[in-house]
């Protein structure tokens, strides 16, 4: 069998579980300030766990794409320390603040340079603006048959066999590839990365090719900027927190139970 | 005119009541737009549910009805209402944040070259110049953004439960009868078994006790099982929830998920166990009446939404909770 060929695509977003206090609203620049470190999208993770899966015992060849106006290829070599095989940013500034379906184009056309492939991967939705719409806007673009929220992948005579959820349980589908699927966390968490392995990886002088819009995007006047038209913090969602103290932990369940009690 | 369309869903014949917020987010366009409401529905066998929907008023029903629209099949659903907005041209086309809404917008909003915004909370119309306002939580419910984007159909799935439902009302709706042009040869994506599996109905608890990555492994969730018996004595439906951490851990199934993906709540009592409080969880139970949290880290978000903390390993306390509540029961 020839060797299977998957894209993973992958975002590069502030880490979404950072505490409230590291995060604001500028409300005026329209701007969602998260001090805190980047990291790759937490169900972008997944699908690229999912691609090693189902390459575990086979020819194959793993191609992780990110975009942006700038790409930080510390974060993202973490693919490649998991164990993806190729790593490619598309950079440029026209590549900022775009809309999910300008991401998608952009997307698709790096696709179509790089040419042969089997099978497209994304999160089912990023972590930062939580649209969920790239992956599926991109299986269009590219004319392939779609398949959301993917639990397990598996491929089976050049067919894919997706378990995906769907509100009563999940449901086996089945298409031909190549195909774009988009995953979900059932997948399960990318793999452990050794720290010797993450920092070879980090310090290696394995260059990361970076493609800018003339490389491969023929239309850049057809992308558009997200149309935010304002943007605010959202309510207080704080309590005032009463917490139970005690000098043991038999004291402190007493004290809880209480409150239990008190709320029957 | 009937400029404001919203997507109608159908369970088992019947009208899906999530359809009547959708009405209600729809009526109040129309309002602003002085417009007509219509709903398009789809499946094999539309009479009841027709019926149904007629009587909340909207003035045009479009009834797609095809052997081959029954069951959920995204090719021939995308196909079918992608012919029915070349044909009608809606100015406004809703659609819930449900699977079927989740699964569909993306890819009508494609094919129709128009821009969709998910998971709305509110819409609106910009009294300038008449374009929909799409108001979203984003940044995991960090912060609240309104969209205007060009195209039409302005596409947008709305989010459950926060639009009121329409109420009954008087009207003749007229019954327009389409049938889409689809075959079998445009399903690209074949269905080979649907595998029901019994889902815990978080939204339907009074008592909700949820584990996360502060558990450190799955044996964490039976000292929860042995603390929601223990509850269960003295409240109604007390359930086991967690966080999207545990669930990709593999510790629990996917549908004890608590949040912006998973289900969104609000009972009597919630108990965070090991839950920091990412935010994408945060908005999952943030409404619930009472939140008691217990973490070994007094600095952890939870402890700011909570009513009620406990600062200690969740090892020490669970047992000694149970011990009292069996006492105290």
């Amino acid at each position: 069998m020839k060797e299977l060929r998957i894209i993973v695509c992958a975002k590069e977003i502030p880490d979404p579980e950072a505490p409230l206090s590291d995060v604001s609203v500028d409300a005026e620049k329209m701007e969602v300030i998260v001090d805190a470190p980047q990291v790759i999208s937490p169900f972008d993770e997944n699908a690229l766990e999912a691609a090693l899966r189902i390459t575990e015992d086979m020819d194959s060849k793993i191609t992780v794409l990110s975009m942006g106006k700038k790409v930080s290829d510390t974060v993202l070599r973490k693919t490649l320390a998991a164990g993806a095989d190729e790593l490619i940013l598309l950079e440029d500034e026209a590549f900022e603040k775009l809309d999910s379906h300008s991401i998608a184009s952009v997307l698709a056309e790096a696709i179509k340079k790089i040419g042969e492939y089997d099978l497209v991967l994304t999160g089912r939705q990023a972590g930062d603006w939580d649209s969920g719409q790239v992956g599926l806007l991109l299986g269009e673009m590219l004319a392939l048959p779609c398949i959301s929220l993917a639990r397990e992948i598996t491929i089976e005579d050049g067919n894919v066999m997706v378990k995906k959820s769907i509100p009563e349980g999940y449901e086996l589908v089945k298409a031909r590839m190549p195909a774009l699927v988009t995953v979900s966390n059932e997948v399960g968490e990318l793999r452990y990365i050794s720290r010797t392995k993450m920092l070879k990886m980090m310090r290696g002088a394995r260059s990361i090719p970076s493609w800018n819009r003339e490389d491969f995007f023929s239309a850049p006047e057809e992308l558009l900027k997200m149309g935010i038209f304002e943007l605010s913090s959202p309510p207080d969602m704080g309590r005032d927190c009463q917490i139970l103290e005690g000098a043991t932990p038999d004291e402190q369940a007493g004290k809880l139970a209480a409150v239990f009690k008190a709320l029957r | 005119m009937n400029d404001v369309l919203i997507l109608g869903e159908v369970k088992e014949g019947s009208l899906d009541m999530k359809t009547l917020e959708l009405l209600g987010a729809g009526r109040k366009l129309c309002g602003d737009l002085g417009s007509g409401l219509s709903v398009v529905l789809m499946g094999d066998e539309l009479s009841k549910a027709v019926d149904q929907v007629i009587s909340y008023g909207p003035d045009k029903v479009y009834k797609l009805e095809h052997p081959l629209l029954r069951g959920f099949k995204t090719d021939l659903w995308v196909e079918s209402l992608e012919q029915l907005c070349r044909q009608i041209n809606p100015k406004v086309f809703l659609m819930g944040h449900s699977f079927i809404g989740m699964e569909l917008g993306p890819r009508l909003a494609c094919r129709l070259n128009t821009r969709l915004t998910t998971d709305c909370i509110d819409i609106s119309i910009d009294p300038e110049d008449g374009v929909l306002l799409r108001t979203k939580p984003v940044s995991g419910g960090n912060a609240i953004s309104v969209f205007k984007c060009p195209g039409e159909p302005q596409l947008a799935t709305m989010r459950g439960k926060v639009f009121k439902p329409a109420e009954p009302a008087e009207g003749n709706g007229e019954i327009v009868d389409m049938v889409p042009e689809i075959d079998e040869s445009m399903i690209r994506v074949e269905s080979m078994e649907v595998v029901k599996e019994e889902i815990v109905a978080l939204d339907k608890a009074d008592v909700v006790v949820s584990g996360g990555a502060g558990l450190g492994e799955e044996d964490g969730f039976e000292m929860l099982d042995g603390l929601a018996k223990a509850l269960s004595k003295s409240f109604g439906n007390v359930m086991i929830g967690c966080s999207r951490v545990a669930v990709d851990k593999g510790w629990i199934s996917s549908d004890h998920q608590v949040g912006l993906t998973g289900t969104i709540i609000s009972p009597d009592i919630y108990v965070a166990v090991g839950i920091s409080g990412a935010i994408q969880h945060l908005v999952g139970m943030v409404n619930s009446k009472k939140i008691i949290a217990i973490n070994n880290d007094p600095g952890c978000n939870m402890f700011k939404v909570a009513d009620y903390g406990v600062v200690e390993d969740f090892e020490e306390i669970i047992p000694a909770l149970i011990k009292k509540l069996e006492e105290l029961s």
